[in-house]
C-alpha cells in the first residue's frame, strides 16, 4: 500500500516549510563556511590526527546532549557552531595528512567538489520532484546502526578493506539521509531548522570524509 | 593517548547505537512503507551515485 500520499496544504503551512527551508539552507552555508576557517586554522597550526578523534567525540557528545536542549532557542545556533566548528578544527587534522601526500591536494580538490555536487543534485532532485521519501526512514536507520557497529569494529580491527567497504556504505546511507532530510523539510515533517541544518551538515561532513578515504586509498596505483 | 581515544569513541558511537535503536524500531514498525515503485524510482539515483564516486577514483588516479 501506497502511504506517500501528498495532502493538500493551506497557504500558511506553505510559507512556514518555506521559511524552514530558508533558515536551513542560510545556516547550513554559515556553519560550512565556519567549519572551512576551523579547518584552515588546524592546518596552519598542524594538528596531529589525534585531535580529529578528539573533536569527534566532543561533537558527538555535544550533538547528542546539548543541541536537543537548545534546538528550540538561540542558544542552538551557539551549539551548532561550537559542534561544527570543532569538527572543521577536527578535520583540519586530517586534511593535514592529506596535504603531505604526492596527490594530496588533487585528492582534497576532488573530494570536495565531489561533495559539492552530490549534495546540490541531490537537494536539486527533492526540490523539483518534491517526492517523498520518508519511506526510507527504517532503512537509513537500520543501515545506519549496522554501519556505526562496523566502525566500532575496525577502530581496533584497522582492516583497510573493511575501512573502503564502510566509506562507501557511508556515501550511499548520507546520500539517502539527504533525500530523507529534505523532503521531510519540504512536506512539513521538519519543522526546527536548527535540527534540520544539523543533520545536513553531517552528511555533507561524512560524504566528504569518506571520498577523501576512497579517493586516497583508490587514487593511488 | 590514541587507545584512550579509541575506546572513548567506541564508547560514544556505542551510544549512538544505543540512542538511534528506538528511532530505528519505530520507523520500521510504523513508519510509511514504499511501494514497488518507491524503491525502484532509487534505483537510478544509486547507480548515478556509484558511477560519479567510480569517475572521481579516474580522475585522480589520472
Amino acid at each position: 500500500m501506497n502511504h506517500n500520499i501528498t495532502m493538500p496544504r493551506s497557504q500558511e503551512q506553505v510559507l512556514a516549510t518555506n521559511k524552514v527551508l530558508k533558515n536551513t539552507y542560510m545556516l547550513l552555508s554559515a556553519t560550512l563556511l565556519f567549519s572551512a576557517l576551523m579547518a584552515v586554522v588546524s592546518i596552519y597550526l598542524q594538528m596531529p590526527p589525534m585531535v580529529y578523534m578528539g573533536a569527534v567525540i566532543g561533537s558527538m557528545l555535544l550533538g547528542m546532549f546539548v543541541l536537543p536542549r537548545f534546538a528550540n532557542s538561540t542558544s542552538g545556533i551557539g551549539v551548532i557552531f561550537l559542534i561544527t566548528g570543532l569538527l572543521g578544527f577536527g578535520l583540519g587534522a586530517i586534511l593535514t595528512q592529506y596535504l603531505a601526500m604526492p596527490k594530496g591536494p588533487e585528492i582534497i580538490g576532488t573530494a570536495f567538489a565531489g561533495t559539492g555536487i552530490i549534495f546540490l543534485s541531490l537537494s536539486a532532485y527533492v526540490l523539483t520532484s518534491k517526492r517523498d521519501f520518508s519511506f526510507m526512514g527504517g532503512f537509513l536507520f537500520a543501515g545506519m546502526i549496522t554501519v556505526v557497529i562496523a566502525m566500532v569494529a575496525n577502530i581496533f580491527l584497522a582492516m583497510p578493506a573493511l575501512s573502503l567497504a564502510l566509506s562507501a556504505a557511508i556515501i550511499l546511507l548520507m546520500s539517502g539521509l539527504i533525500l530523507f532530510d529534505t523532503s521531510r523539510i519540504i512536506n512539513g515533517g521538519e519543522t526546527n531548522y536548527i535540527m534540520a541544518t544539523y543533520s545536513l551538515y553531517l552528511s555533507i561532513f561524512n560524504i566528504f570524509i569518506s571520498l577523501l578515504q576512497i579517493l586516497g586509498i583508490m587514487g593511488d596505483d | 593517548m590514541e587507545l584512550f581515544l579509541k575506546i572513548g569513541l567506541a564508547a560514544v558511537l556505542l551510544m549512538l547505537v544505543w540512542r538511534l535503536y528506538p528511532a530505528a524500531k519505530e520507523q520500521m514498525k510504523n513508519g510509511p512503507k514504499g511501494s514497488s515503485d518507491d524503491w525502484k524510482g532509487l534505483i537510478l539515483p544509486a547507480v548515478l551515485l556509484i558511477g560519479f564516486v567510480f569517475l572521481l577514483i579516474m580522475m585522480v588516479r589520472g
